[in-house]
């Protein structure tokens, strides 16, 4: 793979020749503490500190909620309203790892073009971060990414190292290569070698994946399970953030007064209660229990038996955003060992407070 | 996996179909025969027993339905279908000639190649007769290919009995071991058996288990005691097969209503052995 250097002063330059012609999302601040993934004009709105966006990249490439047809009583209409030609910037690792499960995901058997479509239109520009008390792509291997995007920038504190993944990511850089240098020093090497091992000392987890597909099944009938249904809020708010979770509702809009229905495809969430529900009101999965140990065996066990390996990505969204304190790392610490009465102690004296 | 050709660029859009026939089966079940508008792909939608179909009906939704009738009979596809939801409430208010929205086939289906030339068992119970009648239909149509086909039926009463005209005309075939059962008479008319399905397993005679597929559908009370009636007969676990009912939005592995485990019904299923079953566990 070829790798450039861009001197950090040059990005904004090399940012707007890319951008003449198509939109640039990147991470914007949000309240205090918040970014978010949004259209940015003004690029001194970007906050590359950004350790995670509320939301992961997949709500542009498929938005909580948009229209695949206009129909009406003979005619189906394929609405692609959705698909517009989009750059990218300031993806992390995890993430691209998050795009690369939902790539095959999306194209397993049948492809999907209303994700298909966007994806070709999306241009990714990983880079690089630093992890906080919720980060555990180090544990999940998720922190180096090999594939999946078109640049990569490693911030280097006064250059960019700039892995080009991809034809269409070399062509960005032949927009203006006078940018670029192909003149890597040792000096660089060394830098990077430095960011390496200072950023992996820097996290704060530790979890042992490799052994949770195991003791997910040999805890299945665990009361641990029941004990999070206790706590759980079923809100679907652990569903919403997670780059891995696909899951969507479909409904039938009538416009009223007209001939004719949008048909409106909606992210849903497993941990709902109705979500398994079948016409007639036998529900699957009444139980919280039941729904969170669903939400986990594709988490922590496998993702759909073809692809193998669980589809956790590390990137800690649940982590910081579950109220109650149910996220893949309490849930693993409990199938290895924690007391299950950990969780109603931990929401009685940190979350209640 | 049989994929669903009728529209290959978008898997999701509806192909129009016409409602060519309709009638009530019970008071609550409708028979509907539907022919893809389009004439070529009529001819050349190709299915197997056991898969299933989403139907849509525009402003209602869409919905999974198995299908009724078999392969073996081309250009016509049929449903049998209840009344229980928002689709299906309107299409029960549908009439001949109106267009409906259809795509697929979806799902495993049976695997008629490993059934081939094997004991059928098939036993069905209140609305299990929808995707098992393509099945034994299909036995029926290639009757060469398989060796003994038996027929298990139960339903509550004669009036609830679903195909009942038609499994009875069935009953006077030689080649197929017919028994048809209702858990209570209130007509005084019916002339088979009384009682659950499962009582109407000492009526099968010399079974060779190493050599029978068992095909099970209907009510979750069912499964339980049919299977052990199975498994008492030592009816290999991976011969025995079911066909399951889940939520479904899309049927081809996106929406992930379906999933069981790691697995997706509409993909991975409709069609389950028992030892699935034990495997997964949530299944039934």
């Amino acid at each position: 793979m070829r790798i450039v250097k861009l001197p950090k002063e040059k990005l904004f330059p090399f940012l707007k020749v890319i951008t003449e012609k198509t939109d640039l999302w990147a991470p914007v601040k949000k309240y205090s503490d918040k970014h978010v993934f949004k259209e940015v004009k003004d690029f001194s709105q970007i906050d590359l500190d950004c350790t995670r966006t509320i939301l992961p990249p997949k709500k542009i490439l498929l938005p909580p909620s948009f229209n695949m047809f206009k129909a009406s009583k003979n005619n189906y209409q394929e609405d692609f309203s959705h698909v517009s030609k989009k750059i990218l910037f300031g993806v992390h690792a995890c993430d691209i790892h998050g795009l690369l499960i939902m790539d095959r995901f999306y194209s397993y058997i049948y492809d999907d073009p209303y994700y298909s479509k966007a994806r070709e239109n999306t241009l990714i520009l990983g880079h690089s971060c630093w992890p906080d008390e919720n980060c555990l792509c180090k544990s999940t291997n998720t922190h180096i990414v090999e594939e999946g995007y078109d640049l990569f920038f490693t911030d280097l504190e006064d250059l960019y190292l700039v892995w080009i993944g991809s034809s269409r990511g070399d062509d960005l850089i032949r927009a203006k290569p006078e940018l670029f240098d192909e003149n890597i020093t040792d000096k660089n090497i060394q830098s990077f070698i430095h960011w390496r091992e200072e950023r992996d000392k820097a996290f704060q987890i530790e979890i042992d994946f490799s052994a949770m597909p195991d003791l997910m099944e040999l805890k299945y009938d665990d009361p641990l399970w029941e004990k999070l249904g206790d706590v759980c809020l079923a809100c679907g708010s652990c569903t919403n953030v997670c780059p891995t979770c696909n899951c969507y509702n479909v409904q039938d809009r009538p416009a009223l007064g007209e001939e004719f229905s949008e048909i409106v495809r909606c992210w849903d969430a497993c941990t709902l209660e109705n979500y398994s529900e079948v016409a007639g009101g036998e529900n699957f999965r009444e139980k919280r229990s039941d729904r969170l140990k669903l939400w986990y065996t594709h988490k922590l066990q496998a993702f759909i038996s073809k692809y193998g390996k669980p589809a956790c990505i590390g990137c800690g969204r649940c982590i910081s955003t579950c109220p109650v304190d149910i996220n893949v790392k309490t849930v693993a610490n409990a199938l290895d060992g924690e007391k299950v009465d950990s969780f109603w102690n931990r929401f009685h004296q940190e979350v209640r407070k | 996996m049989q994929r669903n050709e009728l529209n290959p660029n978008n898997p999701f859009l509806p192909e129009p179909a016409r409602i060519v026939r309709m009638y009530h089966l019970t008071q609550d079940v409708k028979f509907f025969q539907v022919r893809i508008a389009d004439m070529e792909k009529a001819l050349s939608f190709k299915y197997r027993p056991g898969q299933f179909a989403m139907v849509s009906v525009l402003s209602a939704g869409e919905a999974p339905f198995c299908i009724s009738s078999t392969p073996s009979r081309p250009g016509l596809l049929e449903f049998c279908i209840r009344k229980v939801g928002t689709v299906t409430n309107t299409l029960f208010r549908l009439k001949e000639n109106d267009i409906i929205g259809l795509r697929g086939p979806y799902g495993n289906g049976f695997p008629l190649e490993k059934m081939r030339d094997k004991d059928i068992i098939i036993v069905m119970g209140g609305l299990g007769v929808a995707p098992l009648r393509s099945v034994l239909l299909y036995c029926l149509d290639n009757r060469d290919q398989f060796r003994r086909v038996i027929l298990l039926h139960g339903a509550k009463r004669p009036a609830e009995m679903i195909f009942r005209e038609e499994f009875l005309a069935l009953n006077q075939r030689e080649d197929l071991e017919c028994y048809l059962a209702v858990d209570a008479d209130d007509t005084g008319k019916w002339t088979e058996n009384i009682g659950v399905v499962t009582t109407l397993f000492p009526m099968i005679k010399d079974i060779d288990p190493k050599n029978t597929y068992s095909l099970v559908c209907g009510p979750p009370v069912m499964y339980k005691f049919v299977l052990k009636e199975l498994v008492k007969l030592n009816m290999p676990k991976d011969q025995i097969l079911m066909t399951l009912e889940r939520r479904m939005k899309c049927g081809v592995g996106k929406c992930g209503h379906c999933a069981i485990d790691y697995i997706y019904t509409c993909l991975d299923g409709p069609v389950f052995t028992y030892w699935d079953v034990i495997h997964m566990r949530e299944l039934i």
